[in-house]
């Protein structure tokens, strides 16, 4: 089988000219029931803020089901969108308005799927969210303890507050974030 | 409940993306990963994505429309198809575009070298394919803009593309050139795709069958997305 894939490029500086939607960032409505709050700060491998990246998500719903033809359960029809993206400000912060999504049923904890684009960046790179009140099953999940404890450490969310969790994204050096290969 | 593991998406050939870190590109030094990416298998969040096709405005297709008059420049149609490795198309996606003006500057804030800005001219744009993978849009040929790379660098001209395909493992974002471009062999974005035949399959063909006769030159731009495995990956039960 050819693979004639088409390259990627980097984002560039001015991505905001063609990706940022002013709602981006709400993968629900404020106010939803369960809304909770994922915020973070991008940076790089001096430890600067990365002010020109974005940060996408994509994740279950509440019950762990997809509005996606191809989970096999079905589509679940609700419209729950489950994307979210958001630029980073000057100061490398995002955020984004979502709700905690149920478990697959596949043995893998709650997480969301993250795309992080920015200049400089001339593929994406991927990571993922866990949640901190699932530690039974974060220490069961693939992923999670494929990894020796501290480099897993940096893909579960820590709680700052009701509703409202911290999610610092490391591109590069000490507290590397770890990436992943999809 | 039983979840059945779904078949995955292969991955791309070596040498068909750029390396991380590729010294050529300034920026990479200090935003690549130094450490390698851990290989996750393709399972429910990797197989489904967002299927975004809501909130085309009616002129996003349209980057010469979107103001009261006409943005200076060669007015050009960019068309294609997405279609995955297998040779599948890809309908009802979104495919988001940005670029710079005919003078090759970005309507942008830190955008600010001197060449005109175009008070007629946004650059930025989204449509969704059709049923057959196909999409199109009007717009104006950028220009060439310098940056701070190196000495005396200059970006040849292109427009960004942006797309999603159906999974979230077949998210990508490149960018589209124009053929025969003096500016290609000092670039190091463009260069920074190893493989000289997957790096040109960056460069869109001049089509003049496409051409809006007496209005626009067309360009075509094919996008080949990541194909799927057969057959789902059968895991051993633990
Ligand atoms: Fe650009």
């Amino acid at each position: 089988m050819s693979e004639l894939l088409t390259p990627s490029q980097t984002v560039g500086p001015f991505l905001s000219l063609g990706l940022t939607w002013l709602e981006g960032h709400l993968v629900v409505p404020p106010g939803s029931p369960g809304a909770i709050r994922i915020s973070g700060v991008l940076t790089d491998g001096a430890g600067e803020p990365v002010g020109d990246g974005l940060v996408e998500t994509w994740q279950a719903d509440a019950e762990g089901r997809f509005d996606h033809p191809d989970d096999p359960r079905g589509a679940t029809g609700s419209g729950f969108r489950g994307f979210g993206r958001c630029a980073t400000d000057p100061g490398g912060r995002f955020e984004i308005l979502t709700i905690k999504p149920g478990p697959l049923g596949d043995g893998q904890a709650p997480h969301i799927d993250v795309t992080v684009l920015a200049r400089g960046l001339l593929d994406r790179v991927v990571t993922r969210i866990y949640f901190p009140d699932e530690a039974t099953a974060n220490a069961a999940d693939p992923l999670l303890a494929s990894l020796p404890q501290e480099r897993a450490a940096t893909l579960v969310a820590q709680e700052t507050g009701p509703s409202e969790l911290r999610f610092d994204i490391r591109l590069q050096g000490d507290g590397e974030t770890v990436f992943l290969a999809v | 409940m039983t979840i059945p593991h779904p078949a995955g998406y292969r991955p791309a050939p070596d040498g068909n993306h750029p390396p991380l870190l590729s010294e050529g590109y300034r920026s990479t030094v200090l935003r690549a990963p130094s450490e390698a990416p851990v290989v996750l298998r393709h399972r429910l969040t990797e197989v489904t994505g967002p299927l975004l096709t809501g909130d085309i405005g009616p002129n996003d297709h349209d980057l010469t429309a979107q103001h009261d008059g006409e943005p200076i420049g060669q007015r050009i149609v960019v068309f294609g198809r997405v279609l995955d490795s297998d040779g599948r198309a890809v309908p009802n996606t979104l495919v988001e575009v940005w670029q710079a003006n005919a003078a090759g500057r970005y309507a942008h804030a830190r955008d600010n070298w001197p060449a005109p800005l175009d008070p007629n001219f946004t650059g930025g744009g989204r449509v969704v394919t059709d049923a057959q993978g196909n999409y199109s849009f009007t717009t104006i040929k950028p220009g060439a803009y310098p940056w701070g790379n190196h000495h005396n660098a200059w970006r040849p001209a292109h427009i960004h593309l942006s797309l999603f395909g159906r999974s979230f493992t077949q998210r990508l974002v490149t960018q589209m050139y124009f053929p025969d471009d003096p500016l290609f062999a000092q670039d190091p974005i463009f260069n920074s795709v190893p493989d000289p035949t997957a790096r040109q399959r960056l460069v869109s063909t001049f089509d003049l069958e496409a051409t809006r006769p007496e209005w626009a030159l067309a360009y075509r731009f094919d996008v080949v997305l990541r194909g799927r495995e057969q057959t789902p990956f059968e895991e051993p039960h633990e």
